[in-house]
């Protein structure tokens, strides 16, 4: 099912003029947002699709560096999100390309600070719910509508299951499970939506495992008042 | 959730002898764990906004960010309320809030997506005019909307409810479905009853596409906001009345989504067809952002 519950149906309540175009960008943009970690000093945005087509029209640039400055779907900011974020020293660069393979409604941005850098894609499916398509290379598929950990990790045999004994020990239920790696052997991700909060102390014991490269963790649920 | 389909709402209807909105909060609570208050209170802080958006743009114009629109809610209002509305007053007052949200939402105004924003007019000019009508409270008009978002949540994971994937008829169809649906169960319809409103009106709206002029959601958004919402009242009417959808309504969804996979990319709102690509609508956007692409125009951005 691609959408969950009554509230990706009744809301989000949000600033127009569009579900899929405002909401949902703004969404894809926190989702990068709290993936980043941090405030982007620099975010290239790049518009596919329909996106590509319109974004203008819609607000979808004010609402993707509205989501970049972790403002949720009704915030009124969104209206000059672009100028705010300038003025936090925010370099913005917008784009459009072609890719048939991407959903109509596809953005990705590339995030950056002085230590690192992010290139993360989201598609906008309707009705302010999105599916987050691309991390750092890796196909994925998340959400946003329950907490997720993304766990980059060398492919070695037991990962999964050191991942998921640490979760069951803090009492954690996974709803989702994803994994992808980019050859055998090679860099790979494993990313867990699950139905409650992770704590961080099952956060650190996961960086703690030889083989884990990063956890990021991200969540939407609380503030938002998404299921 | 534990349904997929709309017949499957009506069998747990009829098992459990609970209305399809009693039903999806039910079921809301049990698939997220969070309390029924809570999960109540959500729905009911999300109708406030509806009413607010309603009331909003009725008696003064509320100008859309590019200067294109806004004012319609109020003209049909005041007319409304001088003259001899052919829809009578009830319909014309459903089209006038209708309308008064979606300008609301061309503004970048607060508003519920219901199910999207591009057609948040509907439910909110349905219920909030419906409500006036026949002294329902509150707490009535948020089941109403738990009985919407069943309707919708079948529609959407069997069809789509977004425009650029299914065009006009995935978002103001799929507005129109939940509307008469919901409005049939609050009139005291049977689930059966309610399931053949969300048919009938499904089927007059199948093929509708996306051709947003200049990419916006104002033209020809804004006006099918304000025809759903009348469109709504009439399919209910035909249910209350015992006219059936003799193709079932997860039939009727089942085309929509045949349809909107057929539809052309130009239809479904890229703007590069339909009213988008007519000369008005090429020459509204050579207007909007000049020769470069720039923000040539950029009206009513303050608030």
């Amino acid at each position: 099912m691609r959408f969950k519950d009554v509230f990706s149906i009744i809301g989000p309540s949000m600033v127009g003029p569009s579900s899929s175009h405002t909401a949902g960008a703004v969404r894809i943009g926190r989702a990068a947002r709290r993936i980043f970690g941090a405030f982007p000093e620099e975010a290239e945005i790049i518009f596919y699709g329909s996106f590509a087509e319109t974004y203008r029209g819609h607000g979808t640039d004010l609402a993707v560096v509205g989501g970049l400055m972790d403002y949720d779907t009704d915030d009124m900011r969104i209206r000059s999100s672009i100028e705010l974020a300038e003025a936090a020293g925010m370099k913005l660069t917008f784009k459009t390309a072609q890719n048939v393979a991407f959903h109509p409604n596809t953005v990705m941005l590339k995030l950056k600070d002085g230590q690192r850098e992010d290139t993360i894609a989201g598609a906008s499916i309707g009705g302010g719910s999105v599916e987050m398509l691309r991390v750092n290379g890796f196909d994925v598929k998340f959400t946003m509508n329950y907490p997720v950990l993304l766990v980059f990790h060398d492919d070695v045999p037991g990962m999964v299951a050191h991942i998921a004994r640490i979760l069951e020990g803090g009492g954690v239920n996974i709803a989702y499970m994803d994994v992808d790696r980019k050859g055998r052997g090679g860099d790979a991700i494993t990313v867990v939506e699950s139905d409650e909060v992770v704590p961080a102390s099952l956060i650190a014991h996961i960086e703690g495992l030889e083989s884990v490269r990063r956890v990021v963790f991200a969540d939407l649920t609380s503030k938002e008042g998404q299921s | 959730m534990k349904f997929s389909t709309l017949q499957q709402i009506i069998e747990m209807c009829s098992a459990d002898q609970v209305t399809i909105g009693e039903l999806m909060l039910r079921e809301q609570v049990r698939e997220t764990g969070k309390s029924r208050e809570e999960t109540f209170k959500q729905m009911k802080d999300y109708y406030a906004i509806m009413k607010e958006a309603v009331h909003r743009g009725i008696h003064e114009p509320v100008p859309s960010r590019s200067g294109l629109t806004g004012g319609d809610a109020v003209r049909v209002h005041e007319f409304m309320t001088s003259g001899v509305p052919a829809l009578g007053e009830e319909a014309c007052t459903a089209l006038a809030y209708a309308l008064s949200v979606s300008e609301v939402n061309a503004s970048m105004g607060r508003i519920v997506a219901t199910p999207t924003a591009g057609s948040c007019g509907i439910i909110p000019g349905v219920f909030v005019s419906t409500q006036q009508r026949y002294g329902w409270d509150d707490d009535d008009m948020v089941m109403g909307l738990f009985s919407a978002g069943a309707i919708g949540y079948v529609i959407a994971n069997n069809s789509f409810i977004s425009g650029a994937e299914g065009g006009c008829q995935a978002e103001v169809g799929s507005a129109i479905g939940m509307a008469a649906g919901a409005l049939t169960e609050l009139r005291g319809g049977t689930p059966e009853q309610a399931v053949h409103a969300v048919g009938l009106a499904l089927k007059n709206s199948l093929g509708l596409i996306c051709d947003p002029v200049g990419g916006l959601v104002e033209i020809p958004c804004i006006v099918r906001n304000g025809f759903g919402a009348v469109t709504a009242l009439a399919a209910s009417d035909m249910a209350m009345a015992g006219v059936r959808s003799v193709i079932p309504s997860d039939e009727v969804i089942d085309v929509m989504l045949e349809v909107g996979t057929a539809m052309p990319s130009k239809h479904r709102e890229t703007a590069k067809g339909g009213l988008a690509q007519t000369p008005t609508g090429k020459k509204i956007l050579r207007d909007l952002y000049g020769k470069d692409g720039k923000r040539v125009r950029e009206k009513g951005a303050k608030q």
